[in-house]
């Protein structure tokens, strides 16, 4: 695991994206193909089955280290990682590692058949054998997520350089199902007919926030606008006569939209989809609000009822799979008037729908229209230019979202708790409250929107002006007012406050402003009113 | 009759009754023991200060005209009902903890320590007491330092890297002590070292008093960077990434700080290296020095004092947390 640690301590120890593509690309030129094939797999996110559970992991780790158990978990909850955690309290070894990294992943797997005794000696036996970033790597390798400033964008970009592959080939490679163990690197990088299989989806195109007004680009008439819709982002796949809906984090999420399943009654296969999944009650003007959605996102299967209660349907806006053919090259115009073409017959019943294009002819119409998004249920506008290609990954350009400016409020703090991982050493989680007559209600907490010197001089604030302790919650002196930015406002019988705020953050500190002047109560609910 | 405790925690700090004097309080008093010149502990207003020899001129240069007076390391001194004596704390060059004997019953104000050598600041010394006062800021089992030259190697190799790709390496740390250390540990072999003001001026204080530093150029406005290939430029960290530093050209950073050993800190903070460097000491050497002192009542003052704590009553010690204001926060001083 020798090359691997030297990778990821390449990677880790410098901020310079030109560096980082140098390291992994050099790797991916030099290092023993089931090597490579695994660095893929665990930097977007695959892993081997576990094979330990993170409970015995931390109780071997105590019992190894002689540190109780209790200390160890408050350890690890300030450190924030747990395969960190594990190699920092063992004893300090000079590594004497001959295994490689597919070695080792072999090696856990074949725990998995063994007994609880075999798989501890076998975990025991690597921590006396691995020091360093070796030994954090090889905890990395059973509890997973090795968040290491490595983004697909990085990744295919160093799988370019190393393969002379065109990065958007690589980012459609890397997508979709597959697993380490049913491909090799060889038919997933370097085969020239990448036989995908057939739910393999399209990397996304993301749009930048546009934060000034359009005027900046150029002509209106070059320009598509549509409501930005408070969903989900979802590409469904019809292909083979099967379907398959795939989240913007490429999650499968087949399984918890079963009412998409009829979209292939409407459609012919060959056809993916780009588009917002939205609950939309039978008759409704308007989509209903996100937080009906919720109530879908987190669930595997869907019970019928939730089925009927909060019915979901992709809002197409793209297409970029046509007969079978990939059309993301064509002009988004070009695109778009297809994608009107094939839901030209589409029932009212239909799981889906065509997201409808505003008509406008000068920016100041499109900006009138944009401060009624709220009432569409919708976060803002999205501008496409019309002669666009379907690009992956976030680029600057042709695709633009115009959102909203948030609703704001200011409140006052009144507990803090300090952060962990990358904030263990300062106060970060902060619960802010309104005014009710004499009294602080609290309503919300927020964890960011401060820049690095800000949470550091409120962190030496806190210390000092604690009044309370509840284990790591710190109730301190209400003195510091902060403008809380948040997206939307939902009614929360759970909450004192009686709300619960969508996307919560501090836009600004307060410092001007003093205590008694922090919004109220009534405020909270005046909003409620308007935007709930 | 229950006697009154040598030393109580009052709201202008560590306050001993025989004696009538605070050690490090953070309010005006008229009489200051000081462990040692840090900013959270050596604070301004003070009717007189007492120090050691070594501590006194970074308390002069920070604080300016202030009645002090000088004390030898183990030197004995009666103040009022009580004797006083300062011993070696390891932290930085004239640091101390403040031994306070009344009436037989031994308390010590450790202030800031560390208990390996750094090769610069006066070794830690344990001292035997019934009361010991303790710091917590890396009280936790996670915290375990490498050896110092083991990290000198890397800080120097680093460096060498820096020099042969034709970058500037830039390097953060404190002005005051962990600067000093800093430089004590590079090999000027890898190239010239330059300073900014603020690290400088600490310098030639540390010098005057006789403490052997490596040759260091000042970056002044009309310093051309060109001329200095190679070099290492050490600043506050609060310098990294700025406009003064801007002008170096291609250069990489790191950030020198316990709070390194963590490698979240290290990616928020350290640009692009982080090395774990620390004046204070890490777990084995918190545990070391508290056995060490035979103390059987232990208070935590500053760092992660809960949970230090309650490990110490876990293992037998009457430990408590005692509120203070001086800092551990993960800012420029450690």
């Amino acid at each position: 695991m020798k090359d691997f640690a030297a990778l990821f301590n390449a990677v880790d120890q410098t901020t310079k994206t030109t560096v980082k593509v140098a390291a992994l690309a050099e790797y991916f030129t030099t290092a023993a193909e089931d090597d490579r094939l695994w660095t893929v797999a665990l930097f977007s996110g695959r892993r081997p089955k576990r094979a330990v559970t993170t409970t015995r992991l931390r109780e071997w780790a105590s019992e190894a280290s002689g540190v109780p158990l209790w200390l160890f978990e408050d350890s690890y909850a300030i450190v924030g990682d747990l395969a960190e955690t594990i190699a920092l309290v063992l004893p300090p070894v000079d590594s004497d590692d001959t295994g490689t990294l597919t070695s080792w992943i072999n090696a856990l797997r074949e725990l998995k058949d063994e007994d609880d005794a075999t798989r501890k000696a076998f975990v025991l036996s690597a921590w006396q054998q691995l020091g360093g970033t070796e030994r954090f790597l090889f905890n990395k390798l059973i509890t997973g997520g090795f968040r290491i400033g490595i983004s697909q964008k990085l990744m295919t970009r160093a799988l370019s350089r190393a393969t002379g592959k065109p990065e958007p080939e690589m980012a459609h490679r890397l997508m979709g199902n597959w697993q380490p163990d049913d491909v090799t690197w060889h038919s997933l990088i370097e085969a020239e007919d990448a036989s995908a299989d057939a739910s393999r989806p399209y990397p996304f195109y993301l749009a930048y926030a546009l934060e000034d007004g359009p005027e900046a680009l150029g002509d209106p008439t070059d320009w598509r606008a549509e409501w930005k819709w408070d969903g989900i982002r979802g590409q469904l796949i019809l292909r083979d006569g099967d379907y398959f809906v795939w989240s913007r984090g490429e999650e499968l999420m087949t399984d918890r939209f079963p009412e998409l399943a009829r979209a292939a009654d409407h459609m012919p296969p060959g056809t993916v989809l780009d588009g917002e999944l939205l609950v939309w009650q039978p008759g409704a003007e308007f989509p209903s609000s996100f937080n009906a959605l919720q109530s879908r996102i987190g669930r595997k299967t869907v019970p019928k009822k939730l089925l009927k209660e909060a019915p979901v349907i992709l809002h197409a806006y793209d297409l970029l799979e046509w007969q079978g053919e990939d059309i993301r090259a064509r002009p988004f115009a070009e695109r778009r008037a297809l994608l009107e073409q094939a839901s030209a017959d589409l029932p009212e019943d239909a799981p889906i729908r065509l997201s409808p294009q505003h008509q406008f002819s000068d920016w100041s119409t499109l900006a009138d229209l944009r401060d009624t998004a709220r009432e569409a249920q919708a976060e803002g506008l999205m501008l496409k230019r019309a002669d666009s290609p379907y690009l992956s990954g976030r680029k600057k350009g042709d695709w633009w979202k115009w959102k909203l400016d948030p609703l704001t409020i200011d409140a006052v703090m009144i507990y803090a708790q300090s952060g962990s991982g990358r904030r263990a050493n300062l106060f970060t989680d902060f619960t802010f409250a309104v005014w009710n007559g004499n009294d602080l209600v609290p309503f919300t907490k927020a964890y960011s929107g401060l820049t690095d010197a800000e949470f550091r001089s409120i962190t030496a604030w806190v210390r000092k002006n604690t009044l309370q302790r509840f284990g790591p919650v710190r109730q301190v002196t209400p003195h510091h007012v902060f403008e809380i930015a948040f997206e939307g406002i939902q009614p929360s019988p759970r909450h004192k406050s009686g709300v619960a705020l969508r996307f919560p953050r501090m836009l600004r500190w307060r410092k001007d402003k003093p205590l008694q002047e922090a919004n109220t109560l009534d405020d909270l609910k005046e909003m409620l009113r308007i935007y709930g | 009759m229950t006697r009154e405790p040598v030393l109580t925690f009052t709201e202008n700090g560590i306050y001993c009754a025989a004696g009538d004097f605070y050690i490090d309080p953070w309010r005006p008093v008229d009489r200051a023991l000081i462990t040692h010149g840090h900013a959270d502990h050596a604070r301004d207003g003070m009717g007189r200060y007492l120090a050691t020899h070594a501590a006194l001129p970074v308390m002069r240069h920070r604080l300016g005209e202030i009645t002090a007076e000088g004390i030898a390391y183990g030197e004995q001194r009666i103040i009022g009902g009580a004797t006083v004596s300062f011993h070696p704390a390891g932290h930085v060059p004239g640091s101390a903890q403040i031994r306070v004997e009344v009436a037989g019953e031994v308390w010590v104000a450790s202030g800031d320590y560390k208990v390996i050598n750094d090769g610069m600041s006066e070794p830690f010394e344990p001292v035997k007491c019934h009361h010991f006062i303790t710091e917590s800021t890396f009280g936790l089992p996670v915290f375990r330092w490498a050896p110092q030259a083991d990290v000198a190697a890397d800080l120097n190799a680093w460096w060498a890297g820096c020099a042969a790709a034709g970058k500037t390496a830039f390097l953060g740390a404190y002005s005051l002590g962990k600067a000093q250390r800093l430089l004590s540990m590079l090999d000027p072999d890898v190239g010239p070292i330059l300073t900014h003001t603020a690290v400088e001026n600490t310098n030639a204080v540390l010098r005057r008093q006789g403490i052997t530093l490596p040759d260091t150029t000042l970056v002044t406005p009309e310093l051309a960077p060109k001329e200095h290939p190679g070099a290492l430029v050490l600043a506050p960290p609060s310098a990294l990434g700025s406009q003064w530093a801007r002008r170096f050209g291609a250069q990489e950073s790191a950030f020198a700080s316990g709070w390194m050993a963590l490698r979240g800190v290290r990616r928020r903070r350290a640009g692009d290296r982080g090395f774990v460097i620390s004046d204070h000491a890490d777990w084995p050497g918190l545990l070391w020095a508290i056995r060490e002192t035979e103390a059987e009542n232990i208070y935590v003052t500053h760092g992660y004092t809960d949970i230090f704590a309650r490990y110490l009553n876990d293992q037998g010690w009457n430990a408590e947390v005692v509120p203070t204001q001086f800092d551990s926060d993960g800012g420029d001083s450690e």
